[in-house]
């Protein structure tokens, strides 16, 4: 088939303008004093700008000073505890011990003899809200396909509260928190957000306070599939590359004029490119092929930033060592394989090889069924590692679905394990977690219980689902 | 590389190009044994394979003299697995459209389509699902331009060139959302052009047409009246349908369109229903029960995906079941080898208040026996029973937990390889960095 050259770079620039400031036009020399004045005030409100204009409303419900007792009990950081006992109150995790642990007065003691208690269990990929249930048209809101770069848009903006998908994460997969992104049409998807799995009027209400944002990227098939097929830039994966380095010369470029105070607009495209490049905002990369990851790698060096986490990334167990000396976390499936070219070489041990390789794992879902799912999916990716002879502690396992997806997307300093004074997200499991017999039976969010399997009451209920058939059903 | 997994590799190679290995005797002796028909696992059981049948399967069977004997060593032994409404074969990656035989959206013809010829036994998603325990499928066209999908075959997924054991064993059409879209944008539509084409082709059966081994390729076919809509080969090709000697297996999520299906079969007395999918089929559990017509049951859904599934749960399959309806599970439309992760979910919900699951018997029974059977081919596969075909799964641990991986796998007796691209490439980097030479000489 004949490639038609494209003229990239054109193109590139041409797109980037848009988002860039805007020329001045002509002024008459009497307007100056007023110029300047505007100016000021312009440049002024290009670096202190309001960086949370769409604040998190979220309140802790209330909860009971409670403590679970007798359970084994998986502290989200790779330490398990025989017949444990936990306790939290006021929303956060108190103490976590042995059997010898006193309960304080003024605890509700819960029997967890024979159970299982983990942290809350945490999606580093999701897109609940942004594609929500049922899966219309009119509810495509992830992807903004109409430019290869947005980082001006925010996934925050498109999720839709009411998903019947975040209740069934809860009851089904005991997640308590998750990281909704835009989706990967574009190489710059815009800015994802993470939040707490709690029923709310508002995406507001859900927002995980201090979370950092982050910023979605896209490598591979998917950005040039998207623009080739529309006969413009990118078309290709070297296509993809210098489109995005010319992105982020012109990020570079902005950030020093507004350090300079030459700017006279703000601009959102690359203030979310700028907070990428002083540390604020976390690069979350969808990437499938060993080589594409090392590539990103290397172009995070050339502008100066990090990735945090690359996305899928089913081709990691080929460069374990690579992700591992970047520190860079890998949210992968346990088995997803073959349905796009750049899934060809997914194999059922990538998670255990890159555990072998000292890299960072994490099971992610990028799935509104597979969320439900994820200790399953833990589970599976352990027995196939062992079956390759790598042996991995069900401690350890249960970190991929906690810690290391908190730290992933950077609220591992407020949840994620069973620390003393973290967020009291937990879930009482009626099995180990590491099977597909067990299934939650308690998940606390801020120390407030929200889902109990065994109280109809405590089983929520999304509008959409009001008066239809099934309302208010086990699901 | 060990020398053992040269032997399998080159076991594979030798395999796929050479004739089908002979099935060899054998007997599984120490093993937990489960036949597959809903019955207990049998602690301390032995299976006996001879001539590539099941000879005998259970506590105290003898073990006959002379026979290569595999000590299981208490671990689980089973039937293959049977995996109803499947791609296997027609595709090597879905999204690289040239490799994808799925999909004939743009074919002049529905009802005459005939996957068989077009089935891969070599094919990557054959042996990968094979090495988890996979050892029979329904393989399905579901992507035309009409309501009709063609017709599906039974396949086995032994390391051999040959793969269809049954062409033309059903047609599928979707009566439902998608059917409602190729039909002309509505279910109002989709019935007029059901109903028409199984008119036509009854009409074109009593005028003596479509007659012969495969009547699509009839060219004796009587004349036609002017206003006919299907082509003459769909019409052939619904002939055996509308005569109840093909199933019609329909696609329906929501329990209106399951009782509009059944009610077919007033107008149409003949047809040999089975419905797939079935989002929504303990609403309209009942009628199914009462129709005596089977579920190939999507397992898990429990989201209103579409407003055609609004009443999802995760009980609908141990609901079914309760009701007295034979449903097994299939049309999950993803990996094959992902069959034991959603009957051990059924096992999960009867732990759980308030759901419906299935025990764990009737839930291997749904991915093994009850399938076979609803495809039509419980008398030859999909339980230990004597008679069926050796078909046998070896697991390292229980077969429906998560953690449990296969150890060794018989197709009709015969022993099959279980490395495949996936096993080469987790072998090749279980070093990720290079040796003495780059990672394109360790093979």
């Amino acid at each position: 088939m004949k490639k038609l050259h494209r003229p990239l770079l054109v193109a590139a620039a041409c797109a980037l303008v848009m988002g860039g400031a805007g020329p001045g036009l002509a002024k008459d020399a009497k307007d100056k004093d007023k110029d300047k004045k505007e100016s000021s005030a312009a440049v002024k409100a290009a670096r202190e700008f309001n960086k949370d204009p769409y604040p998190s409303s979220y309140r802790v419900y209330p909860g009971a000073a409670t403590a679970l007792v007798g359970a084994t009990v998986f502290d989200g950081k790779g330490g398990r505890i025989e017949r444990g006992t936990v306790l939290f109150r006021d929303g956060k995790v108190v103490a976590l011990g042995g059997a010898d642990l006193p309960v304080p007065e003024g605890y509700q003691r819960v029997d967890a003899t024979g159970k299982f208690v983990t942290p809350g269990i945490i999606d580093a990929h999701s897109h609940l809200g942004d594609y929500p249930s049922p899966g219309v048209e009119a509810h495509s809101d992830g992807n903004e396909a109409t430019a290869p770069t947005t980082p001006e848009v925010w996934a925050e903006h498109s999720v839709w509260p009411q998903d019947p998908g975040f209740t069934r994460a809860m009851a089904n997969g005991g997640v308590t928190a998750l990281h909704v992104l835009p989706g990967s049409a574009n190489l710059m998807g815009g800015r994802g957000v993470t939040l707490k799995n709690v029923p709310a009027r508002t995406v507001q209400g859900m927002k995980f306070p201090a979370a950092p944002y982050t910023l979605k990227m896209a490598c591979g098939e998917n950005p040039k599939r998207v623009y080739g097929s529309k006969g413009r830039a990118p078309s290709t994966r070297m296509g993809n590359f210098a489109y995005n380095r010319a992105t982020w010369l012109k990020a570079q470029d902005y950030r020093r004029k507004r350090d300079e105070g030459k700017l006279e607009s703000r601009d959102l495209a690359m203030e979310t490119l700028a907070g990428v490049l002083e540390g604020e905002i976390l690069i979350q990369n969808h990437c499938y092929r060993a080589d594409e990851m090392a590539l990103v790698l290397d172009m995070a060096k050339e502008f100066g930033y990090k990735v945090a986490t690359f996305h899928h990334a089913v081709e990691a167990y080929k460069i374990g060592d690579l992700l591992k000396a970047s520190d860079t976390c890998s949210a992968v499936w346990a088995d997803w394989w073959g349905f796009k070219m750049e899934a060809y070489d997914a194999i059922p041990e990538n998670a255990g090889l890159l555990y072998k390789a000292g890299a960072c794992v994490v099971i992610h879902s990028d799935d509104e069924n597979g969320i439900q799912r994820l200790n399953q999916e833990a589970a599976k990716a352990q027995g196939d590692a062992r079956r390759a002879g790598v042996d991995i502690s069900d401690a350890e396992v249960v970190r991929w679905l906690t810690l290391n997806p908190a730290k992933a997307v950077g609220i591992d300093q407020l949840t994620g394990s069973l620390d003393a004074g973290k967020a009291a997200d937990v879930v009482l499991w009626n099995g180990n977690p590491l099977s597909n017999y067990s299934r939650p039976e308690k998940v606390w969010v801020d120390g407030a219980l929200l889902f109990d399997s065994g109280n109809p009451k405590h089983r929520p209920v999304t509008d959409f689902e009001l008066g239809q058939p099934g309302e208010g059903d086990v699901k | 590389m060990s020398a053992r997994k040269l032997s399998l590799a080159l076991a594979a190679l030798l395999t796929s190009v050479a004739a089908p290995a002979l099935a060899q005797d054998i007997a599984i002796t120490n093993a937990t044994v489960v036949i597959g028909d809903g019955s207990a696992p049998i602690a301390g059981g032995t299976v006996v394979v001879r001539s590539g049948k099941v000879v005998a399967a259970g506590a105290g069977v003898a073990v006959p003299a002379g026979i290569r004997t595999i000590d299981a060593g208490g671990k689980w032994v089973t039937p293959g697995l049977v995996v109803a409404i499947t791609d296997l074969g027609l595709v090597d990656v879905e999204a690289v459209d040239e490799s994808n035989d799925g999909n004939s959206g743009k074919s002049p013809f529905s009802a005459a389509l005939d996957i068989a010829p077009a089935i891969n036994p070599v094919a990557q998603p054959i042996a990968i699902s094979r090495a988890a325990g996979v050892t029979r499928a329904a393989v399905a066209p579901l992507d035309t331009g009409a309501i009709f999908g063609g017709q599906g075959a039974i396949i086995d997924l032994g390391a051999d060139n040959q793969a269809v054991t049954q062409p033309r064993a059903f047609q599928y059409v979707d009566l439902g959302e998608t059917g409602a879209r190729r039909a002309g944008g509505s279910r109002v539509a989709v019935h007029a052009v059901l109903r028409n084409a199984l008119i036509e082709a009854r009409e074109l059966a009593r005028r003596g047409g479509g007659t012969g081994a495969d009547p699509r390729l009839a060219d004796t076919a009587p004349e036609r009246p002017g206003d006919a809509l299907l082509n003459r080969f769909d019409a052939a090709a619904l002939i055996p349908v509308v005569a109840g000697r093909q199933p019609l297996y329909v696609r329906a999520e929501r329990a209106a369109d399951i009782r509009i299906a059944l009610a077919l079969k007033t107008d149409f007395p003949a047809l040999k229903l089975v419905i797939v999918g079935a989002t929504e089929g303990w609403m309209a559990a009942r009628d199914l029960a009462a129709s005596g017509v089977p579920v190939l049951a999507t397992p898990l859904n429990d989201l209103p995906a579409s407003f055609e599934q609004l009443g999802a749960t995760q009980s609908n399959v141990g609901r079914m079941a309760a009701a007295g309806v034979k449903v097994a599970l299939g049309a999950f439309f993803d990996q094959p080898r992902h069959a034991p992760q959603y009957a051990g979910n059924l096992v999960g919900l009867t732990k759980v208040p308030g759901a419906t699951g299935l025990s764990w018997d009737k839930a291997f029974a749904a991915i093994s026996s009850v399938p076979a059977e609803i495809i039509g081919q419980g008398d030859k596969f999909g339980s230990l029973k004597p008679g069926r075909a050796g078909d046998v799964v070896i697991w390292d641990g229980d077969p429906l937990e998560a953690g449990s991986g296969v150890t060794q796998v018989f197709i009709d007796g015969v022993e099959q390889p279980l490395s495949n691209r996936q096993t080469r490439l987790r072998d090749r980097y279980q070093t990720p960095t290079e040796g003495a030479l780059p990672k394109a000489y360790d093979w």
